[in-house]
């Protein structure tokens, strides 16, 4: 597919809070890993919901009650077509990556993993793709193995292959990491993790909004992301898992809505996708989650990543240059993440002094403590881009870093 | 000089910065005159709890005067110059006199705006642990 490029001015012109000084300077925005941006439509469609058919959703027979709850799965609609899932019953609402990750360990991996089975993490893991396996593990008596990592930050997949057993019953990688930008080989993990009769389960919180995800090419057995990552609202993620499985999986969450008959004696569980999703549900941020998924149909994936991939390109040179300076991540491929570190700098102050400056990294670990233990450091200062970053905003990046290292040095 | 004698002095010399970065560098400075302390004190017990970089702060009695000495990792130069600066205004009070200290120059150098909310709760630990040396060592002395 030929890539297009974006007008970047239109598209920041989506984004009010953009349009902002921080501490008088220009806002800089560069914590896109943690939580992009929401554009006009989006924030939009969150108070038209709420100023025009606010209603509880399903069970309603009234006007209002019809458009909320066609209004909210629409949306399940829109995401099964933005990962090409067979079908909606395969998207269950999740309050994010995490709720969505919790969820397996509670549900398939109670049913699924026992006393003495294996479960296979990267050392690069988010904390919430380490510690609900650690649970499940404690509760279970299950074994969690570390799949180690090169220096460049990509996993050692002569590791993985010693370490994928007959024993393995989940491998559970993320799609792409947050503290170092790296794209792992899902396709091939989840090929032999399949070979060896485990299953695959995809943390897409730093991949839905950058890579092509699509579930039946990759044959990925669950595949977990957050919405407010990719453009979207916070409090709202989907779980995309096959059928067969999810159909196999015990409920989560007991209450309303997932039911189909509930006396004293015995209670009966709904049909997919409800079964997973008892109570009332976060309708308004899913309802908005909608018009984030357009938005980036609309402006292309591949034009959004080819972009991004300019400003990552262009970061990586311009920073290179500064003194002491060290990229903690350099795989060979990468998300829009640039995670450094500076030589007798710690990096909060880094940050502290990058926002005096309007401009906003993230600082620290990165729910990543392993990972920065494995580094031998205690964190990083780590700036990632999105579709409405320019080239502009990394010159005033670079000269805030200098700037920093003037001041500390 | 008296705590709030020594607070009107740092609230005069930081109107004289414009740009917050100056204020940032000023305390930076603070950081790097602080005299380095013993490695004996360099352990957990004298670790303040709540900060994102390793900040060490003891305390001795003189004269029923209180004296404080901190230090931080090398790297944390901010976090140092703070604890330089509040050690500036309480060490060589009484006891009582840091327990009870109402610290104002915090609010108005812009020091809240100056930290981010992270590193202000470092602050806090940091005026929280002196504090709580004040109020010991008056209870000792009483």
């Amino acid at each position: 597919m030929e890539v297009q490029t974006i007008d970047i001015d239109t598209v920041r012109s989506l984004f009010p809070v953009l349009d902002q000084k921080v501490n008088g300077k220009p806002l800089v925005y560069f914590d896109n890993a943690a939580t992009t941006q929401k554009p006009r439509q989006v924030i939009d469609a969150l108070t038209g919901y709420y100023e025009g058919y606010n209603a509880n959703i399903h069970r309603g027979i009234h006007t209002l009650a019809e458009k909320a709850t066609s209004a909210f799965e629409e949306t399940r609609a829109a995401i099964r077509r933005f990962i090409n899932a067979p079908s909606t019953d395969e998207v269950i609402f999740t309050y994010g990556t995490t709720d969505g990750i919790n969820l397996i360990a509670k549900t398939f991996g109670r049913q699924f993993i026992g006393a003495g089975d294996e479960i296979l993490i990267s050392t690069m893991e988010h904390h919430s793709n380490i510690v609900p396996w650690q649970m499940l593990c404690e509760e279970k008596g299950c074994i969690l193995k570390v799949i180690p990592i090169h220096d460049s930050g990509e996993i050692d997949m002569e590791a993985f292959d010693r370490l994928l057993t007959d024993r393995t019953r989940l491998v559970s990688v993320g799609h792409a990491s947050n503290a170092l930008g790296t794209v792992n080989p899902v396709k091939e993990i989840i090929g032999k993790a399949h070979a060896a009769g485990a299953r695959v389960l995809v943390d897409g919180a730093q991949g839905a909004s950058h890579l092509d995800v699509d579930v039946q090419a990759m044959d990925v057995d669950f595949y977990v992301f957050s919405l407010h990552k990719m453009y979207g609202p916070t409090g709202m993620g989907i779980l995309y898992g096959k059928r067969e499985i999810l159909d196999a999986m015990p409920p989560y969450r007991g209450g309303g809505e997932m039911i189909r008959e509930v006396t004293f004696e015995k209670t009966t569980y709904a049909d997919l996708p409800y079964k997973f999703e008892a109570g009332t549900p976060n309708i308004a941020d899913v309802v908005a989650a909608k018009t984030a998924v357009e938005f980036i149909e609309a402006l292309g994936k591949a034009n959004i990543a080819a972009h991004e991939k300019a400003l990552l390109d262009y970061a990586t040179a311009a920073v290179a240059t500064i003194d002491g300076l060290r990229i903690i991540g350099q795989a060979r491929e990468k998300v829009s993440v640039l995670s450094f570190v500076i030589d007798g700098i710690h990096h909060e102050d880094m940050g502290v002094i990058l926002d005096q400056q309007g401009i906003a990294v993230r600082t620290g670990h990165h729910c990543t403590q392993p990972l920065m233990k494995r580094y031998g450091i205690s964190g990083t200062s780590r700036a990632s881009f999105a579709v409405y970053n320019t080239i502009e905003e990394i010159d005033i990046l670079k000269a805030g870093i200098e700037r920093a290292v003037k001041m500390l040095r | 000089m008296t705590i709030n004698e020594k607070q009107d002095e740092i609230i005069d010399t930081f109107e004289l910065f414009d740009d917050p970065l100056d204020k940032t560098q000023y305390i930076i400075d603070l950081g790097k005159k602080l005299s380095p302390i013993d490695e004996q004190y360099k352990t957990d017990d004298y670790l303040i709890k709540g900060c994102q970089s390793r900040v060490w702060l003891y305390a001795e009695l003189k004269d029923n005067l209180l004296y404080f000495y901190g230090d931080g990792e090398p790297e944390a130069q901010i976090a140092k110059g703070l604890i330089s600066m509040l050690i500036d205004v309480l060490s060589g009070q009484t006891p009582e006199n840091i327990a009870n200290a109402d610290l104002y120059f915090i609010e108005r150098v812009g020091m809240s705006s100056l930290v981010t909310s992270r590193r202000a709760g470092g602050l806090n630990s940091m005026i929280q642990k002196m504090k709580q040396y004040g109020s010991v060592y008056s209870k000792l002395h009483a």
